[in-house]
This record gives structure tokens, sequence and C-alpha cells, in this order.
């Protein structure tokens, strides 16, 4: 009985350790933590693009796999953080980015809402206005 | 006057919002722009499929426009497509190279054998590494890639009969001139 129970841990212990090689996606931690803060941070601010809602450190698809590959040799290799995500937009285009950067194509999603309050404040001013001004006179529109 | 202005006012901002998203209905959020249309595509080597020890070169390609394709045999989208690229081989007017993205040979071959080979040359690219340089997300993707190495239209997902006629022909036209 003794003796089984021997094997059955020496088998639970292989398997245990077998399990923990494969674990290739997460090996790399231990490697380097500086350089994987770096691409966990990185990957937050990027997009999916298979699964567009997911960012790239959440997303299991092969696609973001790759890419956080990618990334980590590129930074490995030394590149900064803005180059590496400029790599990344001239494949991808702005859209991987979930912060829109400012430009032309992007002028009216960062301005429009200040455009609307400028509106919004005039046509509150001009009704504002007109209100005094009936009050005086005892206005027929009430 | 001015109380018919007030009146039509909110009427016609709606009607704009409407028209808005009325557009919207019809566009795809999973198409993204691709920022390489008109950039030089970008150069590669890659083993040929099937033909152990050869290399695919796209800076041979200069000169003639054709039609890269990315595929995999896992892919299901792209057998719909599939048909499409054999009409298209057929008439000969275009030469379409194929791009085997993250797959096996094997696999390739197989469905290639099943389902007839559309392309000249098919490049593999087992690891994806030439998809990442091509911003590619989605099988299938085509590129098309005139004489002077320029991507000039990319279609993500399947070339359908329609946008074979109304977009690839015209413009295939166009540049082989």
């Amino acid at each position: 009985m003794k003796k089984l129970l021997i094997l059955f841990l020496l088998v639970f212990n292989f398997l245990l350790s077998t399990s923990a090689a494969f674990a290739g996606e997460a090996k790399p931690l231990a490697e380097d933590p500086v350089l994987e803060a770096r691409l966990k941070a990185m990957s937050h601010e990027l997009r999916c693009l298979v699964c567009q809602n997911q960012t790239l450190a959440d997303s299991n698809s092969p696609l973001a796999e790759d890419l956080r590959k990618e990334i980590r040799a590129q930074m490995r290799a030394g590149k900064s953080d803005q180059e590496v995500v400029d790599y990344l937009v001239a494949r991808y285009g702005d859209f991987v980015r979930y912060r829109p950067p400012v430009n032309s194509n992007t002028a009216l999603l960062w301005f429009g809402p200040f455009l609307l309050l400028l509106i919004g404040g005039f046509v509150l001013y001009r009704v504002l206005k007109k209100q005094a001004g009936s009050d005086d006179i005892q206005g027929e529109d009430g | 006057m001015k109380r018919t202005i007030k009146f039509l006012l909110p009427l016609v901002l709606f009607l704009i919002a409407v028209g808005f998203l009325f557009k919207g209905l019809f566009l795809d959020p999973r198409e993204v722009p691709s920022p390489l249309v008109g950039k030089p595509a970008p150069s590669f080597q890659a083993p040929v499929l099937g033909e152990a020890g050869k290399t695919f070169n796209s800076d041979d390609m200069k000169g003639q426009v054709w039609l890269l394709n990315v595929w995999a045999s896992w892919c299901a989208a792209c057998r719909e497509e599939h048909p499409v690229l054999m009409a298209m081989e057929k008439t000969g007017q275009i030469a379409t190279y194929g791009l085997d993205y993250k797959d096996t040979d094997a696999e390739a071959q197989a469905v290639l054998k099943e389902h007839g080979n559309p392309y000249k040359v098919v490049a593999t690219d087992a690891d994806g590494k030439i998809g990442i340089d091509y911003g590619v997300y989605g099988v299938p993707e085509t590129y098309v890639i005139d004489k002077t190495g320029v991507i000039r239209y990319k279609q993500i997902g399947p070339i359908t009969e329609e946008i074979l006629l109304t977009k690839i022909v015209p413009l295939l036209k166009e540049l082989q001139r």
C-alpha cells in the first residue's frame, strides 16, 4: 500500500513538473521582470484586432500571442515603448491604440464635445437674454 | 417665419442624426482601414509550399500587378472565397500568389489538392511574422499590389463576386494599363 502511495506521489509530481514546463506563455516572466512589466503596461493600451473590445493583454487569440511575442522581442532588442507602438501603428493603424492620437482624422472626436458645449452655451445665453428682456415688457411668450 | 424655423430645427437635427445612424448600420467595425494602402508592400522571402528548398521573394514581383491572398487551411471563410479565386485564375488576367498563414504544409497541400489550386505560387508564413508586417488580423485578406510594389487595395475578409466585379477588376484594369 505504502509503495503504491509513493508511486502515486511520484507520478503526480512528474505530471506537475511537466505541466509547468509546458506553460510557455507564463515562463518568460521570471527572465526579465522589468521588461515583462513594460510589456504588460503597454499591452493594456493596445487593442487586439481579432476581438476588438479586448486589450492585447487580455486577449488569448493567436494573433495577440504573436504580437506580445513580437513586442517582447523588440523590447529585448532595446527598442523604446514609443518605437514599438509606432511599429504596430504602421501595420495596423491608429485603431490598435486605445487612446486615439490627435490628428486631422480625430479632430472632431477630440474637439467636437467642446464645440457642442460652445453652441449650447450660446443658445442658453440667447434664451436667457431673451427671457430677461421679455420679463421687462411682460412678454406674450411667457 | 421665425416660428417655423424654431419648429423645424429639431426635426432637421433629428433627421441628420438618423442619417448618420442609418449609415452606421452598413459599416463593419471589423473592417479596419489599413495604413498600408498606398505604401510599398513589405518585402519578404519565404519558403514555397510543396517545393522544398525554393524561396519566394516578393521583390521579384516588381514590374507586374499581382494579388497576395493570405489564407490558411484552418480558415473557414477562405473556403467561401475559394471558388472566386479559382474563377479568377481561369480568366488568366491576374496572377494570384498565396501566403499560407500560420499553417502546416501538409494540411495546406491537402486543401489545395481537394479543392484545386488557384495560386501561381504559395509562400508559407508558419509563424505569422510576414502576416504581422502586412497587418494581417483576420484571414482571408487580399492585397492588390501594383507594378512598382505599392499596395493599392486591401480586402479584409473573403472576396465575393460582387467585390471582385465592382472593386478589384476595375482597379486591375487601371493598374495593368
